[in-house]
């Protein structure tokens, strides 16, 4: 067995500055050693550790599809000491990615049913993975309706702007764009927050799963309007974050209750959740 | 399973040979207190001791230790690239260890070796490792193993049990790995039937002299949501000032944090013990913290041992008993009143 | 002292009842010889619960910090000073703080018991007048008790409370006759090498488990130096380095506050003689300042005193 502490080596390709605060860049990462690329197989939800020499290592939600081949990419949010370093690295530097660790999305479970997806700001990255995987021609079929409620503080807030634009052109999946304000008067989609937003146009829950993963008060607040709608717990699926280390439910820090969010999760079900200690 | 005597004054010897072809590992007297060391000569064990103050499970779990090692020299093409650090992991021997501590390995293991993930170094420690357990004549007056699933010779986790009689000891091997370090002494002989009646009656005593504390079966059968919501965690936290001494001195505590740390153009990975009493443990990188409150880091602690890791391993409770943490807390949480409370089944307001 | 008991009970009565404070903050029967447990009783039904004996060494102080409630708390002299630190240093207002203070005979330290019967286990320790009596498995030993006080007990100079709301009993007579500095003159007389030496022995043993700086009142920063990881102070291995830093960062974190209440040392599961470091502090503040921490409420420490016309140049 591979010693599961040690980070591939990989190198940055690129990295795009996503929002107009400029603190969320996503960077796209290549492996150094073809081997290991093919070790690396993920589902859309799963995540991956950051690793920076010197520094430390940060969790990362993995915000490309398992379907785009030749790279990783991760959108991060500066937060930390690593973070800070990250963002300040250049196209070239060799850094690492320890993964890909943690469940994933309930895919074949869900498998001939519709998709709500419901994201709210920087959240959104294993929901980019998400759809950009039920797109490809591979798996498209495999699902039923596919619609996004996706939702930042204004629009310069919104991660992958150019897809989003690709995508609300599609006929294959419904985007709700929204913000919670706007003075931009190009911005043609609608304002008002995520739960709203879902309230209105969500479709119904009849052989639906939702996900939504976002901030913990857009979460608190569109759960309620979920049940109205009426999906049930089990079909209302969530991912959690944890301050974590060793990704691999060793070393203690990450529980919920008898669940180690980096190894049991991070995805849950509210079903799973409702018997868990409200302790994140 | 093989059963040999051997007498007091022959005892350096056969550990004499052991050491020829192994490090072993013993307590020594250091301070007030004892812990586990290397010993390199027979004459230097010592077995009258109750129990150690850090429990053996820096032997196999150090409190820091360099993972990996990397280079951050511009120009050097590895820059960046961490590389496991070397290890020689010989054979080891542990002399004289309490049964409880080494049951703790055991409880451990689940930890660290699974059936997705393994990690290398507890794993390979622990496979290197030869147990040479002795049983407890006079356990503590803190000791409560026998509330938690083990006793003063429980030879489950042991390769060798040792029971320390008045002309010698009697030594009985308990796995594979024992009967090899028993085939091999000379100084001993075929333990007779006074001898394993004697061990045998000085066991009996020993287990009778510690009281059943609590019941274990009510761990299982209460909810987990039930007992996180217990009123009783607010008198238990009280006294606790958030130290790290139960998690350090407890042989079951297995939490670690891994960190960088950087000399010059060199660096490391550390793996470093840590401790679920720290706020830092689980704080977010945003500022929030889902165990901000002391409350709730104490009951983390305890739901831990007692209810999560039960629930999840269908085995334990995670603690072996051994007293360390009511010893030493400096406040005087006592574990054994925690537990009581958790498995009562009706909490009667103090 | 056992005649606290009632006196603590009665107060805690009479001052709950009166709904003069939320809680009462003292300490209970411990569940192992030579230990008491701080509790916070707040309802009267409960305060039988209350205890003094000479096993209260826990600083009480180390739970006013930053409190919200009003609380009553029993407080010995080196506890009453920590409260005034407190004052001092704004963790809690007066009245907030109902100080039951107890005039203290010192408090017994149970290292030294274990020490005395070498490896005999104590079952039973029990208190009376000046000795104590002692007994386990098959013995019973009967000791004098000022020989087994705590180090900083045995040369504590200010054993009634500084402040108090009420006291416990009669004021007890403050020892005078006691060298406060004797070891620290010994390191003080030590080469540079030899006081190298001296403390990294001392602190060889540290598991960096950081029980004295929890059981300490003075340590009461919402992110210690040693969390602080932008930028990170202090590596978290055991290398000697950091294991020094952290300890004397500690003790000058504390110069001229620390009452030396001995709760780190007595918190510290290694038996590391910590006091030390606070101790050559506490020597040099009173030197050069003739200040000892918390014995006055007035005035503001020399520490955290600026003055236009102080002497030296740095500060200017």
């Amino acid at each position: 067995m591979k010693n599961p502490y040690l980070p591939y080596p990989v190198r940055i390709q690129e990295i795009i500055t996503e929002t107009q605060d400029r603190n969320l860049k996503t960077f796209k990462l290549v492996f150094l050693n073809p081997e290991d690329e093919a070790g690396f197989v993920y589902m859309p939800g799963q995540f991956a550790e950051l690793s920076v020499a010197g520094q430390g290592e940060v969790p990362i939600g993995i915000a490309s599809s398992p379907t785009e081949k030749g790279f990783l990419m991760f959108t991060v949010n500066r937060v930390g000491r690593v973070t800070t370093y990250l963002h300040n690295m250049k196209p070239g530097d060799v850094m690492g990615v320890r993964g890909p660790l943690g469940n994933w999305y309930p895919w074949e479970e869900m498998k001939g049913k519709n998709v709500v997806i419901i994201g709210g700001g920087f959240a959104f990255t294993t929901l980019r993975s998400s759809i950009v995987w039920m797109l490809d021609p591979a798996h498209r079929k495999d699902y039923g309706d596919i619609t996004v409620v996706y939702g930042a503080r204004n629009p310069g807030m919104l991660l992958y702007k150019d897809e989003l634009v690709a995508w609300e052109q599609r006929d294959d999946i419904t985007m709700h764009l929204t913000v919670d304000a706007t003075d931009d008067p190009t911005w043609k989609y609608n304002v008002g927050f995520v739960p709203a937003v879902t309230k209105e146009k969500a479709p119904g829950a009849e052989n639906a799963y939702a996900i939504v993963c976002g901030p913990p008060i857009m979460i608190k607040f569109t759960l309620p309007v979920l049940t109205d709608l009426g999906f049930p717990p089990e079909r209302i699926i969530t991912s959690l974050e944890m301050r974590m280390k060793c990704g691999i439910g060793m070393c203690g820090r990450c529980n919920i209750g008898t669940e180690y969010v980096c190894k049991d999760g991070p995805v849950f079900s509210m079903e799973k959740l409702a018997t868990l200690p409200n302790e994140y | 399973m093989l059963k040999i005597f051997v007498p007091k004054d022959k005892m350096p010897r056969w550990i004499g040979r052991i050491m020829d072809g192994a490090r072993v590992f013993a307590p020594v007297k250091e301070g007030d207190g004892y812990r586990f060391r290397l010993v390199t000569r027979p004459d230097k064990l010592d077995f009258s001791y109750q129990n150690t103050r850090l429990s053996p499970k820096e032997l196999v779990h150090p409190p820091a230790e360099a993972m990996f090692s990397y280079s951050l020299k511009k120009g050097d093409p590895k820059a960046g690239i961490l590389e496991e650090i070397p290890k020689a992991l010989g054979t080891r021997v542990v002399m004289g260890i309490r049964p409880c501590d080494a049951k703790a390995f055991q409880l451990v293991d689940v930890n660290f070796v699974t059936d997705q993930y393994m990690d290398p170094w507890w794993q390979r420690r622990r496979q290197n490792t030869v147990l040479v357990g002795l049983g407890c004549h006079e356990p503590c007056s803190t000791c409560f193993c026998t509330s938690v699933g083990s006793g003063p010779f429980d030879a489950g986790a042991l390769d060798v049990l040792m029971t320390d009689l008045p002309e010698g000891y009697l030594l009985e091997a308990v796995t594979e790995a024992g009967r090899a370090l028993l085939a091999d002494a000379p100084e001993g002989a075929p333990a007779s039937d006074t001898v394993l009646t004697e061990a045998r009656f000085l066991a009996q005593q020993a287990e009778k002299a510690l009281p059943r504390l609590f019941m274990l079966d009510p761990l299982r059968e209460k909810a987990m949501t039930a007992l996180f919501q217990e009123a009783f965690w607010e008198e238990v936290q009280f006294a606790c000032i958030n130290c790290g001494t139960c998690t350090f001195l407890c042989p079951t505590c297995w939490c670690f944090d891994i960190q960088d740390e950087v000399h010059q153009q060199e660096g490391v990975r550390l793996r470093l013990w840590d401790s679920c009493m720290f706020p830092l443990f689980t704080l977010h990188g945003s500022g929030h913290n889902p165990r901000n409150q002391k409350l709730q880091r104490v009951r983390q602690r305890f739901m831990h041992k007692f209810k999560y890791y039960v629930d999840k391993y269908g085995n334990g409770p995670a603690c072996v008993g051994c007293g360390r943490c009511v010893q030493y807390c400096p406040v005087n949480i006592d574990i054994r009143r925690v537990a009581a409370m958790m498995t009562a089944s009706c909490v009667c307001p103090t | 002292m056992h005649a606290y008991t009632e006196k603590i009970r009665e107060a805690a009565q009479r001052l709950l009842t009166e709904k003069k404070v939320d809680a009462v903050i003292g300490f209970r029967h411990g569940t192992v010889p030579m230990m008491s447990e701080p509790v916070c009783v707040r309802h009267a039904d409960q305060v039988h619960q209350l205890v003094w004996n000479g096993f209260c060494g826990i600083n009480l102080a180390n739970y006013l910090a930053k409190r919200k409630d009003r609380v009553a708390v029993t407080a010995k002299g080196c506890d009453s000073r920590n409260i005034v630190i407190h004052l001092q240093e704004n963790q809690i207002r007066r009245d907030q703080v109902y100080i039951l203070g107890a005039p203290c005979h010192g408090m017994v330290d149970r290292r030294k018991v274990w020490e005395f019967l070498k490896g005999r286990e104590p079952l039973q320790v029990m208190e009376n007048g000046s000795s104590l009596k002692v007994s386990g498995k098959g013995f019973e030993e009967v000791l004098e008790r000022q020989a087994f006080l705590q180090d900083n007990c045995r040369i504590c100079t200010h054993r009634n409370p500084v402040i108090y709301d009420e006291l416990l009993g009669d004021p007890v007579p403050e020892q005078t006759d006691v060298d406060r500095y004797e070891d620290v003159r010994r390191v003080e007389a030590m080469d540079s090498e030899g006081r190298w030496r001296y403390f990294n022995d001392l602190i060889a043993s540290c598991i960096r488990c950081y029980a004295c700086r929890n059981a300490c009142p003075l340590c009461y920063c919402p992110t210690c130096f040693v969390d602080e990881s932008r930028p990170q102070w202090v590596g978290k291995t055991l290398d000697p380095t950091d294991t020094r830093t952290f300890h004397l960062l500690r003790a000058f974190h504390v110069a001229g506050r620390c009452t030396d209440c001995g709760s780190c040392e007595r918190a510290c599961p290694m038996s590391i003689p910590v006091r030390q470091f606070t101790k050559k502090l506490e020597k040099d503040v009173k030197e050069l300042y003739g200040y000892e921490a918390g014995v006055v409420v007035e005035g503001r420490p020399p520490l955290d005193t600026y003055r236009p016309d102080d002497p030296q140049d740095f500060i200017k």
